[in-house]
């Protein structure tokens, strides 16, 4: 009695809160746009009995579906929205693996400051780390001030509401989900194995590219699936920092639900793009579990 | 012992500068006259004044305070019951489906997850406001602290609470007097993370929020859209203060802890 308590209370939560809107998310993808409240159509009338549920089905079709992908506008964000992921991802290994790497390698004394120091950025407001590049980036911005002072530009660049200016943004707010499992996995390394291979004639930098980089695979797969997967749905940094110009596809959800109120279409938008996320998704979670494995 | 090599030393020099510098700047800049934010015009304390004149921006705070703390506050709960079931509940139907649902919100785009709550919410009539809001961001951070509550319960010695059951304990008293207290750095950082992620989430929020109530990174995200304001620098600074200050402190407490507890040990060792 006790157990099912324990179990029904979360269970049944999720199941309300998480699962069933999905379903609703699914069926109004299906549905038509309506001036009405709520806007679409059809609408579940239990009071008709099965003739109304059968009704209610029969007017479900694949219409908003048919409509992206006519619609190049969907397309390209797809892609877009995939391929800025993909570069911000492989940037932020760039910019993460040399952090977790001094930092698994400083003196003990020291980790400890380190590890706040990466973890403090982690607590801090997401909104306020992306709207800091906007002073930073803007044309008359701190960035552009300090090129121009320097004399190594005499017109200011335009980097803030360009991809440029979103990669950026990404690669800063997602660091800390890069550096923290490779630095785990750096950890755990065993330093006598590079010694070993040392002495058995390796250069530094083969030993490292033999030893370690194979050594912390896991750690660097974790941290590019945490920076790749939520970045594909990122809303803030794009609309903040990318313009009209940079394509995204939570952007574009955003846009059709908010400002042309077309809900049954941004309903299609989200059901494909939970469908893009699947693969990676399942990918990661059999990452962990298999890195579990192997530690347990 | 290990040392500071040269390339070390450059890339986590480096590594922090660019963590930190753009907070650093917003710190500074907070601080000046001018209200072109990026032109310097000498140090001065006015937007502060202004902001917290600013009732609109202090409404706004109190009710992203108000669903943060009752929102972690039962997050906290449904979560480490959760972590509870997944952890010692054993098999039970739908047990698949029951840990899908814990993972899945944490990788979950939040324009998906606001979307779906507000269908949900308009599907079956419940005005949108602070208690809709309370119930979506419960949602998600059971999730956060469930998986932290169980990577400590998955290593925790069950015998303590059998050594409790066989004493004479009940159920519910094995819990609160031997599991609860050693599981309790856990469940504590799970309510300090679902606060946070509540305190700072805007999508979600934007979505399941309706006219009635506002939260305060839905208000900044309105200021903010139209360009940098001096008065959000002077927010910025107050909300990276009370962060830091926060962090430093938990991690001060938690070492100070841990050297009570390694003296603890050395001296029952030698007694």
């Amino acid at each position: 009695m006790r157990r099912a308590t324990l179990i029904l209370v979360p269970y049944l939560w999720l199941l309300a809160l998480f699962l069933v809107p999905f379903v609703i998310v699914l069926k109004i993808s299906l549905s038509d746009t309506a001036l009405a409240i709520p806007p679409y159509t059809p609408t579940l009338d239990f009071g008709a009995g099965w003739q109304g549920i059968r009704d209610f089905f029969s007017q479900l079709d694949l219409e908003n579906f048919w409509f992206l992908s006519t619609d190049d506008l969907y397309w390209k964000a797809y892609l877009s929205s995939v391929k800025i992921a993909a570069i911000a991802t492989f940037l932020t290994l760039l910019a993460g693996y040399p952090i977790a790497y001094g930092m698994a390698n400083a003196p003990d004394h020291w980790r400890p400051t380190l590890m706040l120091l990466v973890i403090l950025p982690f607590w801090t407001s997401f909104l306020i780390r992306v709207y800091s590049w906007m002073g930073i980036l803007s044309g008359e911005g701190y960035l552009n001030q300090f090129l121009m002072w320097t004399g190594l530009i005499s017109q200011p660049l335009t980097i803030l509401n360009t991809p440029i200016a979103v990669y950026i943004g990404i690669v800063y707010t997602y660091l800390p989900f890069m550096i923290l499992p490779i630095y785990a996995a750096l950890e755990r390394m065993d330093a006598s194995l590079l010694e070993a291979a040392e002495d058995l004639g390796c250069s530094r930098f083969k030993a490292f590219w033999l030893i370690t980089i194979p050594l912390s695979r896991n750690g660097i797969i974790a941290g590019c699936f945490l920076v790749f997967i939520p970045t594909i749905g990122e809303f803030v940094i794009p609309s903040l920092l990318g313009g009209s110009r940079t394509l995204m596809i939570g952007k574009v959800l955003w846009e059709e639900f908010f400002n042309n109120r077309d809900w049954p279409v941004a309903s299609a938008v989200a059901v494909i793009l939970l469908l893009i996320l699947i693969v990676p998704i399942i990918l990661f979670q059999r990452n962990e579990q298999k890195q579990r494995e192997a530690e347990g | 012992m290990r040392r500071f090599t040269w390339f070390n030393a450059t890339s986590l020099t480096l590594g922090f500068a660019f963590l930190y510098l753009p907070m650093v700047l917003l710190i500074i800049y907070s601080f000046n006259e001018s209200k072109l934010v990026t032109v310097w015009a000498g140090f001065s304390t006015k937007w502060y004044g202004e902001l917290l004149r600013n009732e609109a921006f202090l409404d706004a705070a109190w009710v992203t305070l108000q669903v943060a703390f009752v929102s972690s506050t039962i997050a906290t709960v449904l979560g480490t019951m959760a972590a509870y079931v997944m952890v010692r509940a054993g098999r039970f139907a739908g047990r698949t489906l029951f840990s899908g649902m814990i993972y899945a919100p944490l990788v979950m785009p939040e324009v998906i997850t606001g979307l779906s709550l507000l269908l949900l919410f308009i599907g079956i009539g419940l005005d949108r406001g602070v208690f809709t809001i309370i119930l979506a961001h419960t949602t998600f951070s059971m999730c956060y602290v469930s998986v932290v509550v169980s990577s400590r319960l998955v290593s925790f010695d069950r015998s303590l609470e059998e050594a409790a059951l066989d004493l004479g304990c009940s159920p519910m008293q094995a819990f609160r007097l031997v599991t609860l207290p050693i599981i309790a750095p856990a469940v504590i950082s799970g309510w300090l993370l679902a606060f946070t992620l509540s305190l700072d989430d805007l999508v979600i929020a934007s979505f399941t929020a309706g006219p009635s109530a506002t939260t305060l990174p839905i208000k900044i995200w309105s200021s903010i859209r139209l360009g940098v304001s001096p008065e959000i620098n002077a927010l910025s600074t107050l909300m990276i203060a009370v962060v830091a200050v926060g962090v430093i402190t938990a991690s001060i407490v938690t070492k100070r802890a841990a050297l009570r507890q390694q003296a603890d040990q050395r001296a029952a060792e030698r007694a």
